[in-house]
């Protein structure tokens, strides 16, 4: 008898659990879309196309080492109540962000799920290894460069994508999210011919930067990336490596070195004072410094510095 | 799919070929405009095109065939402008991950060794000079929709033991995380933690003498976690675990069971709160009850606070940090003549002072379970250097009291290194 009644608690009790969780996203379909984003950039392209209709939030900071980022439990608070999750891909978050999603208990944004977006697929991506990779090569991307947002087409394209999952998750807006897709191509298309009327003259310009991380900013804006403060990528610098780099340096006449705000300055600023050549510290990421809001913010930002480095280094 | 991702991308270069022949008998300021247009969007459909076949090859692990050679020939031969041109220079990336996209549904398989070396007389827990202390073996996989899976299989010096076998249901209503398999339990934070990911060579002397030893409290059971609604930014979660009941072996037993009744169970309750951007506080309270090795109607209770301060400044968080951690565990075991009351403890500090080095304390206090009039204390200072990622070198300088009576100075030496794609460990 006393198993019987316990027994049948405990099927009020699924029951009860069945039937809230069967209420919840209904309820949750009729406010704004909560979209969580692994960095910033993401986060603003979501914002450009989502406008009032969703609500959106980064994991990263824009100054923060996107391959580094703590697991933190605060994240899943808001991972939990997450209906669609964007996220770099490639592996760039795949030190910190698979338990996070297995520990959210958020069915909507598991891999795989409908509220998971992978950017990656938008974009076009640079510098795929072809053939066997080890990590002699250091943290080699096996799926290729994931700094792909720095190329405003690769913004386009994803902002594109990001607005036909919102359209697909929340249908009665699908007009509203294209619509302010089309604005941001706009605006993003007249921004652009100002960047690349400023980067005319600075074209094939060689230039190093810390990481691999522009090789889609190089692409777009014709610099040529001729060299890395790191040895391979994510392994410090050595000495008998920065000592190379600065030789080629000198050799081939190459002055300007970017570096990402999140690393040592030590380096670079030591390599600039052999070559007399400036360092850059652009941003990789919307949020880098206080002022930069926006994806435009991002692009206005660095290319002010980088004509100002070009033109001091003639 | 494929055949018809092919005919996508091919009748896509047909038609812009057929436009940039177009634009180039008809000069003018408008049509160029159009023509950039038209361009630009040809381009953003085949980086969607490549984008999809990525996805398809991901998901299906078909290996990449003949399509690749096509767009880039295709590409060559237009006579484009400079936009499009400049895209083909570079090597168009429908290639993936190569041949090893035929392995794609393969589970992530990791290897990592754990080498130590011992020097210094200890008679109490006496250890080799040179050991292969561990080697583990990690596969773990998404299994479907709804469910996670991994395992971490330990090949110690005498043998091979499942340390973590379980599945993750992920998408259960009411956001419950469900794990069903052998695990560690969530009792405190030493006992959850792999030997790899532990900022020292051993275990503190509390973990040792009431939880178990190395092994800690793991067994095949089923565990229950769920994240609690908790106002001001604070994380709250809960944990509920039942476990067969058989835990630790000879002097570091835990628990027995001799029925099936016996089960063991441990609840954990964990608060987190970030008090700034790179300084967070996380406190755990535990407890665990279980039979132990004297029989069915003797109860051992464990009971555990920890906590852990961590400070990782994010514009050089890959330079500097800091974890400080303590735990403070009660015994409680029924034997004859009298149940025995033992309390253990201790504080450890890691600072990280360079991108590689790591300069590491630790503070250990313990009573033993089944006398806990004998008391161990000792201290360590560790050294930790990353060459990458991927392996560690460490000392440690240890100094235990073992019961007042036996003092030892040991110096340990610890080699990790890891092989292939080990998942992230929980935070």
């Amino acid at each position: 008898m006393n198993l019987d009644l316990s027994r049948a608690k405990c099927l009020l009790a699924v029951a009860a659990i069945v039937t809230a969780s069967l209420f919840f996203p209904s309820m949750a379909a009729a406010k704004k879309l909560n979209v969580i984003t692994a960095t910033t950039d993401l986060a603003s392209l979501a914002q450009e196309v989502g406008g009032d209709k969703i609500n959106v939030e980064s994991m990263a900071k824009g100054y923060q080492d996107p391959h580094f980022v703590e697991a933190k439990p605060s994240f899943l608070l808001k991972l939990r109540q997450a209906d669609l999750l964007v996220v770099v891909g490639l592996q760039l978050e795949i030190g910190w962000l698979p338990p996070l999603i297995t520990q959210s208990g958020n069915s909507r944004i598991q891999v795989g799920a409908n509220g998971y977006l992978d950017a990656s697929q938008f974009a076009e991506i640079l510098e795929i290894p072809q053939g066997s990779i080890t990590r002699a090569m250091g943290d080699v991307h096996p799926l290729g460069n994931p700094h792909y947002w720095l190329d405003p087409d690769n913004g386009r394209r994803v902002a594109r994508g990001i607005a036909g999952k919102l359209g697909e998750m929340d249908p009665e807006d699908t007009a509203y999210f294209q619509q302010r897709f089309q604005d941001f191509d706009r605006r993003l298309s007249e921004a652009d011919k100002k960047w690349q009327a400023d980067m005319k003259p600075f074209h094939g310009r060689k230039v190093i930067t810390y990481h691999n991380s522009a090789p889609n900013f190089a692409k777009h804006f014709g610099l040529n990336v001729v060299g890395f403060v790191e040895p391979r990528p994510g392994i410090p610098p050595t000495p008998s490596h920065t000592l190379e780099v600065i030789n080629m340096m000198k050799r081939d006449h190459v002055k300007v070195i970017m570096v990402e705000p999140y690393f040592d300055r030590k380096t670079p600023d030591s390599i600039a004072r052999e070559t007399g050549g400036t360092v850059v510290e652009y941003l990789p990421s919307v949020g880098g410094v206080k002022e930069v809001t926006t994806y435009f913010q991002l692009f206005d930002y660095d290319i002010a510095l980088l004509t100002k480095a070009f033109q001091a280094n003639p | 799919m494929k055949p018809f991702t092919l005919v996508c991308v091919v009748t896509l270069f047909t038609a812009g070929l057929a436009c940039a022949q177009q634009g180039t008998s008809v000069p003018g300021g408008q049509d160029t405009a159009a023509l950039e247009q038209k361009v630009r969007d040809l381009e953003d459909r085949l980086v969607a095109l490549e984008g999809q076949m990525r996805v398809l090859k991901a998901q299906a692990g078909q290996t990449p065939a003949a399509p690749i050679a096509t767009p880039n020939e295709a590409a060559s031969e237009a006579p484009a402008p400079a936009e499009s041109v400049a895209a083909a220079s570079t090597p168009v990336s429908l290639g993936g991950a190569g041949g090893s996209a035929a392995k794609a549904l393969n589970p992530d398989i990791s290897m990592i060794g754990d080498f130590v070396a011992f020097a210094g007389g200890n008679s109490i827990r006496p250890s080799p000079p040179l050991e292969m202390h561990e080697s583990e073996l990690g596969v773990q996989a998404i299994i479907d929709p709804y469910a996670r899976g991994d395992f971490f299989l330990t090949f110690g010096e005498t043998g091979v033991a499942v340390e973590e076998g379980y599945i993750t249901f992920t998408a259960l209503p009411g956001s419950f995380v469900t794990r069903v398999g052998k695990m560690r339990s969530a009792f405190g934070k030493v006992n959850t933690m792999h030997n790899h990911v532990l900022p020292w060579v051993d275990r503190p002397l509390v973990s040792q003498n009431l939880v178990g030893g190395e092994d800690g409290i793991d067994d095949a059971g089923v565990s229950v976690e769920r994240i609690i609604p908790f106002p001001k930014g604070i994380f709250l979660s809960a944990t509920g675990q039942v476990f067969r009941g058989d835990s630790g072996s000879g002097d570091e037993l835990v628990f027995q069971s001799h029925r099936k009744s016996d089960v063991s169970m441990v609840a954990h309750l964990r608060g987190y709160r970030d008090l700034n951007e790179s300084t967070n506080l996380d406190l755990g309270f535990s407890y665990a009850r279980g039979h132990n090795e004297l029989g069915t109607n003797f109860i051992t209770s464990l009971y555990g606070v920890d906590a852990t301060v961590r400070w990782k400044p994010l514009r050089r968080a890959i330079y500097h940090s800091f974890v400080g951690r303590s735990e403070f565990i009660w015994s409680q075991r029924q034997q004859a003549p009298f149940e025995q009351r033992a309390f253990g403890m201790y504080a450890s500090g890691e600072y990280q002072f360079h991108r590689r080095w790591f300069l590491g304390g630790r503070y250990d206090w313990s009573d033993r379970p089944r006398d806990a009039s004998l008391t161990d204390k000792g201290g360590s200072a560790i050294l930790t250097y990353w060459p990458s990622e991927f392996s560690q070198i460490r000392g440690q300088y240890r100094f235990t009291d073992y019961a007042g009576n036996h003092k030892t100075n040991e110096l340990l030496m610890q080699v990790l290194f890891s092989l292939g794609a080990h998942g992230a460990h929980p935070f």
